[in-house]
């Protein structure tokens, strides 16, 4: 191949020009003739069994069009196959404050907001749950009728070699206890979306949605509708970071009463609303107990993790085996036990969000190996560099490492922060700490277990000498057209404004599972290396024919298809193609993506594996004023193990959105939850459903940041790339907690990292106590089955479990196979 | 509530606009739904993002927060009246080439600040584009981006629109290697 004339080339995204005009048209700017307005009526209780709705004086009222209850909705859904615990509408119980009981269709919103307002709902209170401890001791009354037991929506064990034995031969025993508190995705663009009969009388839906696909498969499954007859366009999405990720009622309840109407009907969501929809970060207790080496090696790792899921399932099964899978890609761990549980809370319901349920965990992970560095008297750098996992092999989990550049990421960054000459050394108040991480570039397996591609690329050549892509990928801002539009136009030897995009439209385009789990370039990059290769051999061989050129010297570069010996013979793309055409007829070609299989072969093993993974350090610098327990973070140093930047200047993007998110959930976001007073019924209620008082970093409070991009092309990636953005949020909660560490030398276990949290410490130390803020213990009481035992592979393992789950009365575990390809 | 239509006069983008609307219509609403300028984004309707941020009289206001018929009379630019003669602001220029617009939903807002901003301060040091553009949240960029963009636009203004506006397929120019992002040293 030639050198690369676009891919590598910082250049303006493909979509620049329409997002600075103002031009993308998203979901709310979607306009039809003819077009209705809807709105959901929210449940005020936590938990509550609805005995009567009366939508009489509503529906007579002028402008109104349609009022829907849960009687209209009595198909079940949800984004997981072990999960289907959703309905558009709640039909006999509501499990938060924001679950939506009704739903009405008027001329104007205003309307419709006074038709809401006319419904009467009769409840009757239920007992509410407001956290994982409560859940667990009480397993009446049941939130939902399905899960493992009581109100513990799911348990797993894994272990991979002896643990106990693995920490009872360890020089030293870390037992660790953190907390990382719930926090939500706040994209600026609410949710909406307008569904629509077409003039065939076929359903179409444009939605702010990440995953069209899934969107296509619910409303198929909700509206008992062949998929076949529904068209499902997700509109560039307003930011999404895994938000916008589910199927939401709004997008079911739209769907059915344009159906009805046959109308197009909106339904834009309020702020208040978009907090209500959540799949945001679980809030996880963790407790690691880790042996160590007197050397600062690992001998095993026992991991614990008890998740607050909310009311519904979402991608909860999937979050679990999350918070335990990714510990083993960044560290040798020799053997390894990880047992988790999600619980169901009357809350809004927990998902995926930015790194998927790996975060929470690798904040533990990454804070007690600082704890191992200090107490060691190894500086955290080299304790991590020394037991680096090692490229191409097998984790102790069946995980497979390709290239790995974490070593090279941290020397890279404490180089550029001058990390020697400042850990354990700058004055009181300020500090730095270390942290790393790992993510997937696409998650193994898909939802729905199956056989089929997880990426399609379609090209249309002709011969005006355009070029279009089609695919189901979604731009949600991370720049999937521009990558798609790149891989294209490197291979066809174009510039990438002469390829046209066209993605997430369930009609136009081969599926693509959606921006989630950092699959997108990475699949459909390679989808679209394999459509654009098939392209230009049709090209070659028309061109080699017509200029008698043997094909092995064509060349494709710069608009033009020329004899590499003697360049000045050739066509023009243009003149290519019409050979091409002429030759073969209409040109059309495909190309598709399937991940490899993974060598695990124990039931939870799908929860992990991916084409490889990108590794992250980073250096945060922290200034603490220890009166007030205020703090600052001047800089921050970060090296991405990315492969191969597609776009520079979008990949340096996806790293500081991702600094800048992590700090957020490092320092200030949380999505907590408070009890209003009895009087006004002790409703379990959202602390600040607003953008004023859920805290996020502004331009003020972002610190210099220094990113270095580590490039060195991993063979699964297309031209080399892996993902880049999830990963580099992962390391920054940990790095932050550290440097706090360092510079005041008190340890805050949980997340955010708060100024009262700092002082809380900072007493604790005074008074001789425990210099630390963070959870007291991990519970006793979560009811573990019986580890499925898997041997590692350098114990000569299989990949297979030497026993099967016992059951212990509870239900047979069907489909968890099918969960374990879920991914954020 | 829906009674009480408006007469409403007012410029919007160097053209006349002269409409009945709802009295209890925000400006943002009026734009957005009566006039079909969609380019003007909500992110809360509240006064809480930015996102809705247009200029009356020259002035950056929330849309959001505004009623339309306090604008009668007034002169109103939206994102859709930064193109000029068919070409792009300097400041658009450099957003798109800069990566300063990842999803693009804050981006209009962004950019009326920045562009009153530059009418009133041709040369804002980072703090002070860092302050303009405070109330403005973007959950992508990190706000990086998007200050260096601010600031190559008022270098092009500065240097004359006309030579420093590149073509659509020019190439950006990010430095190779480490690439510190301004902020607070």
């Amino acid at each position: 191949m030639t050198t690369p004339r676009t891919i590598g080339q910082p250049r303006r995204r493909v979509d620049a020009r329409a997002k600075v005009t103002g031009q993308t048209r998203f979901a709310d700017d979607v306009l039809l003739p003819r077009m209705l307005h809807g709105r959901l009526l929210r449940s005020p209780h936590p938990h509550a069994r609805i005995v009567r709705v009366d939508t009489s004086r509503a529906t007579a009222m002028p402008g109104v069009h349609l009022v829907l209850t849960g009687d209209a909705f009595p198909v079940a859904y949800g984004i997981l196959p072990v999960s289907h615990d959703e309905h558009a509408l709640c039909r006999d119980v509501v499990r938060f404050v924001g679950d939506p009981v009704a739903a009405v269709v008027a001329r104007d919103e205003a309307t419709a907001n006074e038709a809401l307002a006319a419904i009467a709902v009769e409840y009757e209170p239920l007992r509410t749950f407001a956290s994982p401890e409560d859940s667990l001791a009480h397993a009446e009354p049941r939130i939902h009728d399905y899960g493992d037991v009581g109100n513990i929506h799911k348990v797993v064990a894994l272990e991979f070699g002896d643990v106990d034995e693995a920490i009872a031969g360890a020089d030293h025993v870390f037992d660790d206890v953190f907390f990382f508190e719930g926090n939500t995705h706040l994209p600026l663009e609410q949710h909406a979306c307008v569904a629509t009969k077409d003039p065939d009388g076929k359903l179409v839906l444009y939605s702010s949605t990440q995953t069209p696909h899934y969107v296509h498969r619910a409303l198929a499954k909700a509206l008992d509708l062949p998929a076949a007859h529904i068209r499902v366009i997700a509109t560039p999405n307003g930011g999404g970071f895994g938000g916008k990720s589910d199927p939401f009622n709004h997008e079911v309840v739209a769907a059915k009463a344009a159906l009805l109407l046959d109308r197009p009907v909106k339904f834009c969501l309020t702020r208040e609303e978009v907090f209500y929809c959540h799949r945001g970060r679980h809030p996880v207790l963790m407790r690691f107990r880790t042996g160590v080496t007197k050397d600062g090696r690992l001998t095993g790792v026992d991991l614990r993790t008890l998740l607050d899921g909310g009311a519904y399932g979402s991608y909860g099964a999937a979050s679990t085996f999350y918070t335990g899978a990714l510990q083993t890609v960044t560290y040798q761990i020799p053997r390894y036990r990880f047992r988790g549980c999600r619980v169901f809370t009357n809350k809004p319901p927990c998902g995926p969000k930015r790194g998927h349920g790996t975060p929470q965990a690798r904040f533990g992970q990454e804070v007690q190996l600082d704890k191992i560095a200090h107490h060691l008297a190894i500086d955290p750098a080299d304790l991590r560099l020394n037991i680096v996992a090692p490229a191409d092999s097998l984790t102790a989990n069946y995980l497979k490492v390709g290239t790995i550049g974490l070593a090279e990421c941290i020397r890279t960054v404490v180089d550029r922060s001058g990390w020697r000459e400042k850990h354990g050394r700058l004055p009181h108040g300020r500090g730095v700490g270390l942290a790393c991480s790992s993510y997937l570039s696409g998650a193994g397996l898909p939802i729905n277990w199956n056989d089929l591609p997880h990426s399609g690329v379609q090209l249309k050549l002709d011969r005006s000498g355009g070029v279009t892509a089609f695919c189901g990928a979604t731009e949600i801002g991370q720049g999937s057209d521009d990558v798609l539009v790149a891989c294209v136009a490197e291979v066809l030897g174009i510039a990438p404004f002469d390829v046209r995009a066209v993605t997430g439209d369930t009609d136009l385009t081969p599926v693509d599972l959606g921006s989630y789990s950092s699959r997108v370039t990475l699949m459909m990059g390679n989808a679209a290396i394999q459509a654009a290769e098939r392209a230009r051999e049709l090209l070659a061989e028309a061109v080699s024919a017509k200029l008698e050129v043997p094909q092995a010297r064509l060349t494709f570069a710069e608009g033009r298809v020329f004899d590499a010996e003697a360049p000045d013979r050739g066509l023009t793309f243009r003149e290519a193609v019409c050979a091409a055409e002429a030759r073969f007829g209409t040109i059309g070609t495909t190309g598709s993506y399937t991940p490899p299989k993974s060598p695990a072969r124990f039931k939870g093993g799908g929860v992990g594996p991916s084409p490889t993974y990108s590794y992250t350090a980073a250096v945060v610098a922290v200034e603490v004023d220890p009166e007030t327990g205020w703090i600052t973070v001047p800089t921050v140093w970060i090296a991405h193990d990315i492969g191969r930047a597609i776009n520079p200047v979008l990949a340096r993007g996806q790293v500081e959105g991702s600094v800048y998110m992590g700090l957020g959930e490092a320092l200030m976001e949380e999505q907590a939850f408070r009890r209003l007073p009895p009087r006004l019924s002790r409703a379990l209620v959202h602390k600040f459903p607003s953008i004023l008082e859920y805290k996020s970093p502004t331009s003020l409070d972002m610190p210099e940041i220094v990113t270095d991009l580590i490039e060195h092309p991993d063979p699964a990636g297309p031209f080399g790339a892996k993902e880049v953005g999830q990963g580099p949020l992962l390391p920054i909660m940990p790095a932050v907690a550290n440097a706090v560490f360092d510079a005041v030398g008190v340890r805050v276990d949980e997340v955010p990292i708060t100024p009262e949290k700092i002082l809380k410490a900072l007493a604790a130390k005074a008074a001789g106590k425990p210099a630390r803020t963070g959870p007291a213990a991990y519970p006793e009481n979560v009811p573990w089955p019986e580890p499925l035992h898997v041997t590692p592979p350098w114990e000569g393992g299989d990949g297979r479990a030497s026993n099967t789950r016992a059951s212990s009365g509870r239900k047979a575990d069907a489909g968890i196979e099918a969960t374990a390809g879920v991914k954020s | 509530m829906t009674d009480g239509k408006v007469r409403l006069r007012l410029e919007v983008n160097g053209e006349p606009v002269d409409l009945l609307v709802d009295g209890y219509k925000t400006l943002l609403e009026v734009l957005r739904e009566d006039l079909q300028l969609t380019g003007t984004k909500h992110g809360c309707e509240l006064g809480e993002c930015g996102a809705c941020a247009v200029l009356v009289d020259g002035e950056p206001i929330l849309s959001c927060l505004a009623l339309a018929v306090e604008s009668e009379g007034a002169r109103v630019r939206t994102v859709e009246g930064l193109v000029e003669h068919g070409r792009l602001h300097p400041l658009q220029e450099a957003f798109a080439d800069r990566g300063a617009a990842q999803c693009g939903y804050c981006t209009p807002g962004i950019l009326m600040t920045a562009r009153a901003l530059l009418d009133r301060e041709p040369s804002p040091t980072p703090e002070r584009i860092r302050e303009a553009l405070s109330g403005n949240l973007c959950r992508c960029t990190g706000y990086h981006q998007i200050v260096e963009a601010v600031e190559a636009a008022a270098a092009a203004l500065a240097a004359g629109a006309a030579s420093a506006t590149p073509s659509a397929e020019s190439g950006v120019a990010t430095p190779a290697g480490p690439t510190p992002a301004g902020g607070r040293r």
